[in-house]
């Protein structure tokens, strides 16, 4: 067994831009300190949610612990903690990076810097954290690592030159990046004997050791029986077990002390006691202080998400509830429309987040959803002097109540090459982005930075982004705060009937083009019924847009001899079914997934 | 419907040539294969037909495929062993399907004379050039020929079957196809619009074709009912018309459940409420065409609400539709209290029409046949 005294602890993690080869960095480091064969490693140990490994991005924060025998000999334990490498879960990254005391910083040798780079060595700097480059991917054809030596250098500050050079994927040169963990990551700090202080990076629900906190230990001790409490809850429990993460498993220990990464169990049922950021210390003999930089996070996007099968509500309620369990930040509560009955509106960290709970509820509980159109939380200040933070459109109160409203916003950075400045700059303005500026990395790469509205970026903004850079900007964003905008309810009329799942809070210059886009989006998305059906957009009692669906004319008259009964039927049987998955509003047959369509309104 | 009549229909599956609309069980053959499905189709006959013992059989239908490429001697050995076999109606209605171009007068007395009644002459059009477009292997001057010879042979119940909303055909061309073809004086006429069926030529090629929009649709439908009214022929079903007297009772037979026996490579068959079909594969009918049971695969097994809902769907495509009372006598349910709703829905949309008892699709109606049949499944 390694040496546990703290100067052979490293406790460290990995940033990078997205793709530039962090699992792989993760899995080859896992692998060559020997815990794992290659055989025994399913591709990516770190990422094991079905849905991670698919989407190639981490999602929770998880932790792993390897012995390394360095080349002066002695055996180093090395603490890796893999962040969630996405904007969504910004918070979650700070609170990993939080526990480390260094981090690598992996770049891409074709790519160079991207927005997603800088924004983590900003954040890792911002933690104090000691961190050292690796340039990733020098065995493709187009790496040239001179070239993103020169920018880590001219951009960044960091030294450069002796950053390992390496192929994570073809495992090359890793020795090079595991001696510079153990020679350049400061050693933990701390002091075993003083009152106990955690920081909680991590929390998961286990269904037979109830809730499992991933930790560091920044001062202090913990063993089995402590009374431990979480400062910002204050949530008391006694300790059943704690331990560390071998890859893919945990392995109790008899104690944790400062410096050291592990688990604590303390048959805590609900992940909401034990918040991401918050601190654990000893309920017998507290420390002084919870540690820096806790927040409570708050969802940034809402939308309803409802039963395609209005009798499944109760199944949906069910699977809610169990991936709360284990993901504090989702946020659930009834929700009843007219047009798609009972269902939930749910707050999320951001939009991918938001995707990730749907591909689950429907992956994993088997369920088939009608999701509203995203909505950001809205401050609405009425004429009494109260204000409002409005998470669903259809709550908007009437327009001669309301004094004012403001929209969230974000500090964004988007990082391109100069030929693509003019079409970025563009679809920026489009988004009402306020231009902040532009700094030139090298002559052909720009920061551009803008304050944008959240709601203008949440749709498809990324996708837009990539599709007038021909996939080349990168991009990165921050809440900012509030300010004060023109925005309307915009309602959707179907044969003169408002559906309220349909209406959407927007800014009031764009509320007529958004309005006829949506009409038209409806109006290819609803088939054609036995009568004439007109969709409207209206702003109150105005209507801004009008599209209608023809009645339908004619069906296929065929002849209908004995040998074709059988088929005919069938056709009609599926015409039918289709039937039975639309949503009925009035007379009129809604497909479900018209529903969606106002997510999809770009041209681009 | 009473349970001791019944019809029969018999497959032949063969044809010159396969047009490009074409889906259903047919193919070019040689004279070996011929010979030898003859043979097998007869076997089949002898032994299947006893399930028709009791039964009084009003109507047969021989259809292809191209029944008329048969030799006038194989037509009558399978008619031969079908008249030894089962209880044919003295005024039973015994229709051929031939197509211009594979009959002569001789050959059309022949049959006459064999005991057919009723032939139905695939005409599709008059146009030279449409018929071409859809692969026909005949011209308009056949079809003439071939209508002519059976007139001479002794025919008094002659069916034309012709085809409208065909790729590059105008309004225009489609009144004077119905004008020709009510000229020359048929006793039915069918008009079928062009369906597009997956694995054609014609469905492959469909993105270069030109066909007729949906207004068009309309008014080419119209134009039949009107066309052929003025000729005395009247529509009593969707894609059909007849002199009063002349409808064809063995589809009529299909539209009001009557039970029916199929025969041949991929024939289908209601029988004891249960709708079964012979396999399409040639080996294996040759191999068992003696032993029915072997060959076939049952499609459906009908509930009581299959049968109800049967009833209306094939019912309302006849335009004197359904009625009340006969719905009750046969399933002993009230009609409204079953299907209420949707009906009160297309009565007030104008789809669905009621005069006393009967209730049947209006013109409207009819055009979005589809929608109303699939709301009644």
């Amino acid at each position: 067994m390694a040496n546990t005294d703290q100067s052979h602890i490293r406790n460290f993690c990995i940033i990078a831009h997205i793709d530039h080869g962090k699992s792989t960095l993760a899995d080859r480091i896992i692998e060559m300190t020997g815990l794992l064969t290659q055989r025994e490693m399913s591709e990516q140990v770190l990422d094991n949610m079905e849905l991670e490994r698919e989407r190639g991005i981490t999602i929770k924060a998880q932790a792993v612990r390897t012995v390394y025998k360095a080349e002066n000999g002695e055996e180093y334990i090395l603490n890796l903690i893999d962040t969630p490498g996405h904007v969504d879960f910004n918070y979650e990254v700070s609170r990993s990076l939080a526990a480390c005391d260094g981090a690598i910083l992996v770049v891409d040798a074709a790519q160079g810097i991207e927005a997603q780079t800088l924004a983590n060595v900003y954040l890792a700097l911002d933690h104090d954290l000691e961190v050292f480059p690796v340039i990733n991917k020098i065995d493709l054809p187009s790496a040239d690592p001179e070239r993103v030596v020169n920018e880590i250098e001219d951009v960044i500050g960091l030294e450069a030159a002796d950053a390992p050079q390496i192929s994570a994927k073809r495992g090359i040169n890793i020795e090079a990046v595991l001696e510079d963990i153990v020679q350049k990551i400061p050693a933990p700090s701390g002091d075993a004997s003083a009152p106990l202080s955690a920081l909680i990076f991590d929390s998961v629900y286990d269904s037979y050791k109830g809730v499992i906190i991933s930790c560091r230990i920044m001062d202090g001790t913990v063993r089995k029986g402590t009374n431990i409490r979480m400062m910002a809850t204050g949530a008391v429990e006694e300790v059943v077990e704690v331990g560390y993460f071998g890859p893919g498993r945990m392995i109790p220990c008899e104690e944790l002390s400062a410096g050291m990464v592990g688990y604590i169990t303390a048959s805590i049922k609900n992940v909401s006691d034990t918040q991401v950021g918050d601190t654990v210390t000893d309920n017998d003999r507290p420390c002084a202080a919870p540690l820096p930089g806790y927040k409570k996070v708050t969802p940034m996007v809402y939308c309803g998400i409802f039963p395609a099968d209005g009798s499944k509500y109760q199944d949906l309620r069910d699977a809610l509830e169990k991936l709360q369990l284990n993901d504090a930040s989702l946020f659930y509560e009834n929700e009843t429309s007219v047009a798609l009955g009972f269902g939930f509106r749910c707050g999320f960290l951001g939009l991918l987040h938001l995707e990730i709970i749907e591909e689950r509820l429907e992956r994993e509980y088997n369920l088939d959803l009608i999701t509203t159109a995203p909505s950001v939380v809205y401050k609405v200040y009425k004429t009494d002097g109260t204000c409002i933070d409005l998470t669903n459109p259809t709550n908007l109160p009437d327009p001669s109540e309301i004094d004012y409203m403001e929209e969230p916003v974000v500090d964004a950075e988007i990082m391109v090459t100069t030929e693509f400045v003019g079409p970025i700059m563009q679809l920026c303005e489009e988004r009402r982005g306020q231009y902040l500026g532009m700094e030139y990395i090298e002559k052909t790469r720009a920061v551009l930075k803008y304050v944008l509205p959240l709601n203008e970026i949440i749709y498809d903004f990324f996708d837009a982004l990539k599709s007038r850079s021909r996939g080349y900007a990168s991009f990165d964003y921050e809440l900012k705060g509030y300010q004060r905008s023109p925005l309307v309810k915009l309602d959707i009329l179907v044969n003169r009937e408002e559906v309220d799942a349909l209406s959407f809070i927007v800014y009031e210059g764009s509320a007529y083009e958004r309005g006829r886009k949506m009409c038209e989006k409806l109006k290819a998305e609803i088939p054609r019924q036995l009568f004439e059906i007109p969709i409207q957009a209206a702003i109150g009692s105005k209507i801004i847009a009008r599209e209608t669906v023809k009645a339908l004319r004619k069906d296929v008259l065929a002849k209908c001899y004995g040998g074709d009964i059988s088929r005919k039927k069938k056709l009609l049987e599926k015409q039918k079914e289709g039937k039975k998955r639309m949503r009925q509003i009035g007379n009129v047959e809604i497909p479900q997934k018209a529903f969606m369509a106002v997510l999809k309104l770009d041209d681009e | 419907m009473t349970n001791k009549e019944a019809e029969i229909y018999i497959h032949i599956p063969f044809c010159i040539r396969k047009c490009a609309y074409c889906d259903f069980l047919s193919f070019a053959s040689d004279e070996g294969t011929r010979k030898r499905y003859v043979s097998a189709l007869t076997h089949e006959i002898a032994a299947a037909c006893t399930e028709l013992r009791g039964k009084r059989i009003r109507s047969v239908f021989i259809g292809g495929g191209t029944p008329s490429v048969l030799e006038t001697g194989q037509l009558a050995s399978i008619l031969e062993m079908l008249f030894r076999c089962a209880d044919i109606d003295q005024k039973a209605e015994i229709t051929l399907e031939c197509n211009p171009g594979t009959t002569d007068r001789e050959m059309l007395s022949a049959l006459r004379s064999m005991g057919i009644s009723r032939l139905s002459i695939g005409a599709q059009s008059f146009q030279d050039p449409l018929l071409k477009t859809i692969g026909r292997i005949h011209g308009s001057a056949e079809i003439r020929k071939c209508y002519d010879d059976a007139r001479r042979a002794g025919f008094e119940n002659i069916s034309l079957d012709m085809i409208f909303a065909l790729p590059g055909q105008s309004l225009k061309d489609w009144k004077e196809d119905l004008e020709t073809a009510a000229l020359l004086g048929p006793e039915h006429l069918s008009a079928y619009s062009l369906i597009l069926e997956e694995g054609t030529p014609l469905f492959e090629n469909r993105a270069f074709l030109d066909f007729p929009d949906e207004e068009e649709y309309r008014d080419m439908f119209y134009a039949a009912g009107e066309i052929l009214d003025r000729f005395g022929l009247h529509r009593y079903e969707i894609s059909n018309y007849a002199r009063p007297g002349k409808e064809c009772i063995h589809n009529v037979g299909y539209w009001t459940g009557v039970e029916y026996l199929g025969l041949g490579l991929g024939a289908a068959s209601l029988m004891k409420n249960r709708r079964y079909r012979n396999t399409s594969s040639m080996e294996e009918y040759f191999r068992n065409s003696e032993s029915p049971e072997k060959i076939r695969t049952v499609e459906e097994e009908l509930d009581l609400h299959d049968r109800m809902s049967e009833f209306l769907i094939l019912g309302l495509r006849m335009t004197e539709g359904i009625s009340a009372e006969e719905f009750t006598s046969r399933f002993g349910r009230d009609l409204t209290e079953e299907y209420g709703r949707p009906m009160e829905k297309y009565l007030s949309l104008g789809l669905i029409k009621k005069e006393n008892d009967r209730i049947f699709l209006s013109e409207e109606g009819i055009f979005v046949s589809n929608t109303i049949f699939a709301d009644l499944l």
